[in-house]
């Protein structure tokens, strides 16, 4: 293995920019005549609304004011959803319309209806305060309980019953008799707590227009430049796709909440073609609370029918997700696809049915969030598999083992229309246990409990699903794009590479694995390669990055460029080194003849394709550029087990994560410091979300968790040092072998967290957060 | 942000006439709530007036058996003075876990307690130790400076100097910070003072209260055993998302008890 390529722990070469404040961020950007925009947001959850903009539009400083009106007036689209669903009953999901500005009717806190241009971002915020909006407030329903309730109000005309879809997978005839087979039933009622993402980096964007050409450019905080140009190009219809240029600079941080095309951004573009100068806007984190699409809403009911030694015969689900008050860009495919096909678990469950129910709400749209609908999937096979095991008298790890789908049983067709590619879950399942010291956990409980203090030890052999694929089956399914990667490595004349991938880094360090790969693919010093992503005019179109796809898909798309361009330079250095092409091998960066001592290296080759002075350029063209396009077969499925230890305080309910072991299957491994990296910023969002996370709205629909003062993020001394360690089975059917990382912690750790506390107060009465009060409470305080 | 003025006097008596002279001044002092909630819009005062170049305002000192903490002493410095330290080490452990380093590094004591904020660490100790504050007018004792949620006995344009704390036999601070914001949901000052025991209780209520029957328990017998079944009644104590009445009267048992352990460990 060489210094930095596939398999070496390279420090990110990103990072210097990032930790000396030299980054490229989109808020740094200020273009000549900029203005600047500040949004009027509803204060009510759901009113209709008069604007008087008179006053605001003659303050100090101000440019133009916008409303829905104008919108109108120049017939530009709303908001899209990218994912149709159908329902049950055969019928397309329900998505009102969402406006860009909203025209009469406001639908959540946050909701903007009008955007304000001015010199400055002080102006245009003062005189945002002085648009005057008179409010009929309609009456909200904040619960989805309340939103399905016969007779509640009606949140949008065109869906009835505040319904999005009523969905349902698996077979429901196989499931009810396998209960009825059952020697045990295990149930369960659980919450999965809506999230709010919280990117380090806020929502930024910057609009400009040039007249003179018609050209627009949009610089922004986006996950995926290309989706964002093609949806307000053909969507929304600001400007055709070659007179949109979208830049994605550094972005910091995303977690799924930058993939959407959002009210704000939109409203930006479009004002800069309206005012003719650089509309510029950068979000405050309390609009970020409101505006920003959450995560998760679940309210779940699930029962596990178990044969007499504890095999699982059938999993019936039946969950409620909550839409919030518009369909998001993605929405819909998440507590669908991305949450009933992942029911399996690691399981070889005889049966399984589930149905979801997808709500209207009047609270912020809720789309996905890293791990989207496979967090709330694992979540809740994991519960009710440790409810099993409790019930049943049976320990945790020992009833996994028995229902666990064999090493050898893989290509594994799943009851939810999935096949899963590779795995080994006994494997990880035995490591994680025996770093977890498992076998000694009854004598630290004693120990805890001299101390005043329950220990418990919870399990969770997670499974996800990346690379969300293939087209084909992804379009079958209703999603209204194609779910490829693109790659393009170019060399220059003096031998050194760029790197153009329609992936996007925002976080998770692809200038450094993606370099390493090309290094040590091509055998080019990694010092001389240069990754460039997010920016529409400079790579090939691109899907973007989300559900741990970037390696999967975007570095097997690298792989299909480089070797065009070893089968270019094979031509090349045969006509060079006067040998026929079937005699030239490459490896190491060189092409030799083989046998031979007679070889040229890839720089040389370079060097000859851009000065073919000596060249067959009547069979190949010049130049050494190359593109590829890749569709996987499958999905990736990453698996593993973590185990969680903690200790609660029982006077207080504090719990306290006392250890951490994650053992993870994510394939064949790049980077394996940035692997572990993403392993540990994945299960702090999932402890952030099992013990403090946790968005609440009151009855009227205001968000009570508005700021970092009630919401609570995870900090570092909530989490212990990580035990991380990784198996593999490789992926069989891409290039690399390689599975995705970027969510495993966030999946697998939310049901570890819930089962060590469950075991430690011995109840499983209690929802995430567990706060201390939640703990303090399910003790019976 | 809206606009105002800015003053930053040179001494205290400029400092008040700055603050006469406003249409609505207020002082700055670590500005660790004001510069928030103006950022936010939340207020508007025509003036600020900092005292952050008046001399003599911070710094920690010994006056006979006491401690006296000037008002622009930031609560990093408190946590680390020898003197607090030696003297009154729970005071400087209540200033060494308010908020966060950058808030410890700005944050004052004078713009803590004039603020009163319900949920602030030091109303417990000014409370609990028996301290003073000195203004530039006049003396207050700690247990008549909180009248309410964000009241003090403060007359307008009044300025605090400093806060005296006399030295207590032994005392110990015990904090159930909220898991978000790390204010006090409960905050307990527990000190033997010499001449009686003092129980002070932020975060609970409105304002710092102090718990009478725990004071009496722990006068007779200064062990967390003596108030083992104590608590505090939960009507009129505060209720939020994170901690219910109930909870809050409970905890304030727990962190009593701890309190007293851990001054009773010395």
């Amino acid at each position: 293995m060489a210094d930095n390529g596939i398999g070496a722990s390279v420090p990110r070469t990103e990072d210097q920019r990032f930790l000396t404040g030299t980054g490229d961020y989109t808020d740094d950007t200020a273009l000549p005549h900029q203005t600047y925009a500040a949004f009027v947001r509803s204060t009510h959850s759901h009113a209709t609304f008069t604007l008087d903009t008179s006053a605001a539009s003659g303050a100090p400083g101000v440019v133009a004011v916008l409303t829905g009106a104008d919108l109108a007036a120049d017939a530009l689209g709303t908001l899209i959803c990218g994912w149709q669903v159908t329902g049950k009953d055969g019928e397309p999901h329900k998505a009102p319309a969402h406006p860009v500005l909203a025209a009469d009717t406001v639908r959540h806190t946050g909701d903007a209806m009008a955007v304000v241009i001015a010199e400055s971002a002080r102006e245009a915020r003062d005189a945002a305060e002085l648009v005057e909006v008179r409010y009929s407030p309609l009456p909200a329903v904040v619960s989805m309980q309340d939103a399905l309730a016969e007779g509640a109000p009606q949140i949008h005309a065109d869906a009835p019953g505040n319904l999005c879809y009523d969905w349902e997978i698996g077979d429901r005839a196989a499931t009810d008799d396998a209960f009825a087979r059952a020697h045990h039933v295990a149930r369960l009622d659980l919450v999965n707590n809506r999230l709010i993402p919280n990117a380090m980096e806020p929502r930024a964007a910057i609009g400009d227009y040039k007249p003179a050409t018609g050209d627009y450019t949009l610089r922004l905080t986006s996950q995926n430049p290309h989706i964002h140009r093609l949806v307000l190009a053909a969507f929304i219809q600001i400007a055709p796709e070659h007179k949109l240029h979208v830049i994605a600079p550094d972005v910091g941080g995303g977690f799924g909440s930058k993939i959407f095309i959002y009210q704000e951004e939109t409203a930006v573009l479009w004002a800069a073609g309206k005012v003719g100068r650089p509309v510029k806007w950068t979000a405050d984190r309390s609009e970020s609370f409101v505006a920003d699409a959450h995560g998760r809403d679940h309210e779940t009911h699930v029962e596990l029918a178990l044969d007499a030694d504890g095999r699982f015969l059938g999993l019936r689900v039946s969950t409620l997700a909550n839409m919030g008050a518009y369909l998001s860009t993605f929405a819909s495919c998440v507590p669908s696809y991305l949450y009933g096909t992942l029911l399996q678990g690691q399981y070889t469950t005889e049966a399984i049915y589930c149905e979801v129910k997808a709500v209207f709400t009047n609270t912020t749209p809720v789309d996905a969030l890293r791990g989207a609908g496979r967090p709330e999937a694992t979540y809740v096979v994991e519960r009710i598999v440790d409810q099993a095991a409790r019930e049943m008298g049976i320990d945790p790890a020992e009833l996994r083992r028995r229902n666990f789908i064999p090493s050898d049983a893989f290509p594994y067709p799943t009851k939810v229309a999935l096949e899963y590619d590779s795995g080994n879950y006994r494997l990880a399942l035995d490591r994680a246990l025996d770093l977890a010291e498992y076998a000694g956990f009854d004598t630290r409980r004693e120990e805890a409990k001299s101390r005043g203090k329950l220990r418990g030890i919870g399990l969770s052999a997670y499974i996800e699903a990346c690379g969300i694929a293939p087209s084909q089956v992804v379009g079958s399914l209703g999603a209204g794009v194609g779910l490829w990667e693109s790659g393009g490595i170019r060399f220059n004349p003096t031998g050194n590479v760029l790197v153009y991938t329609g992936s996007h880094s925002h976080g998770q360090g692809h200038e450094t694995t993606f370099a390493q790969l090309v290094s040590d693919y091509l055998g080019v010093p990694f010092e001389n390669v240069e990754v460039v992503h997010g920016d529409t005019e400079k790579t090939p179109f691109g899907m973007g990055t989300y559900g741990s796809r970037s390696l999967a898909v975007g570095g097997s798309a690298l792989v299909k460029a480089m070797d065009k361009v070893i089968a270019k330079g094979r031509k090349i250095a045969a006509f060079s080194l006067e040998a026929s092409e079937e005699d030239i091998e490459f490896g190491g960066g060189n092409f030799t003849v083989a046998g031979t001592d007679k070889s040229m290296n890839i720089a040389e080759v370079a060097f000859s394709a851009y000065v073919p002075h000596n060249y067959p350029l009547d069979e190949l063209e010049p130049g050494l550029e190359e593109t590829g396009f890749y569709d996987p077969a499958n999905f990736t499925f990453p698996a593993g087990t973590h185990v969680c230890e903690v200790e609660v305080d029982p006077e207080t309910g504090v719990t306290e994560i006392v250890h951490w072991v994650a053992v993870d299957d994510f394939g064949n491994v790049v980077n394996p410091m940035i692997v572990e990296g993403q392993v540990h910023g994945g299960v702090a969002h999932g402890v952030g979300q099992a013990l403090l996370e946790g968005c609440a709205y009151d009855a009227d629909g205001q968000l009570l968790t508005g700021s970092f003062m009630d919401y609570t993020m995870p900090r570092a001394d909530d989490l212990p040092d990580l035990t991380v360690e990784t198996t593999c089975t490789p992926c069989p059917h891409n290039p690399l072998g390689v599975k995705g990382c970027g969510e495993a912690g966030a999946i697998a750790a939310p049901a570890a967290v819930m089962n060590a506390i469950t075991d430690a107060i011995d109840s499983s009465a209690i929802d995430m957060p567990a706060t201390p009060q939640a703990v303090w409470r399910a003790l019976g305080g | 942000m809206y606009e105002f003025n800015y003053h930053r006097p040179g001494t205290l008596e400029a400092a008040a006439a700055a603050l006469a002279a406003a249409e609505d001044g207020q002082v700055l002092a670590g500005g660790q709530t004001l510069i928030p909630t103006l950022k936010q819009r939340l207020a508007s005062p025509s003036d600020l007036i900092d005292l952050g170049s008046i001399a003599g305002l911070d710094g920690v000192r010994r006056e006979g058996d006491a401690i006296v903490v000037g008002a622009m002493t930031r609560h990093a410095d408190v946590a680390s003075s020898p003197d607090a330290r030696s003297a009154i080490p729970a005071l400087a452990a209540l200033a060494d876990g308010i908020g966060d380093p950058q808030v410890r590094n700005c944050g004052t004591i004078g713009g803590s307690i004039a603020n009163a904020d319900p949920a602030a660490d030091y109303p417990a100790a000014v409370v609990g130790l028996g301290a003073e504050v000195r203004t530039d007018r006049r003396t207050i004792a700690g247990d008549d400076f909180f009248t309410g949620l964000f009241e003090t006995a403060l007359e307008d344009g009044e300025i605090i100097v400093s806060v005296r704390f006399p030295a207590p036999r032994r005392a110990a601070y015990a904090k159930f910070p909220n898991p978000a914001s790390r204010y006090a949901i409960v905050g307990v000052m527990v000190a033997d003072t010499g001449s009686g025991v003092r129980v002070a209780v932020t975060g609970a209520g409105d304002q710092v209260f102090r718990a009478g029957a725990m004071e009496a328990a722990l006068g007779g017998n200064f062990s967390a055993d003596a108030i083992r079944d104590a608590s505090v009644p939960s009507d009129g104590l505060n209720e939020d998302l994170h901690a219910s009445a109930e909870y809050r009267a409970h905890l304030v048992g727990v962190m009593a008890r701890r309190a007293v352990a851990a001054a009773a460990a010395g």
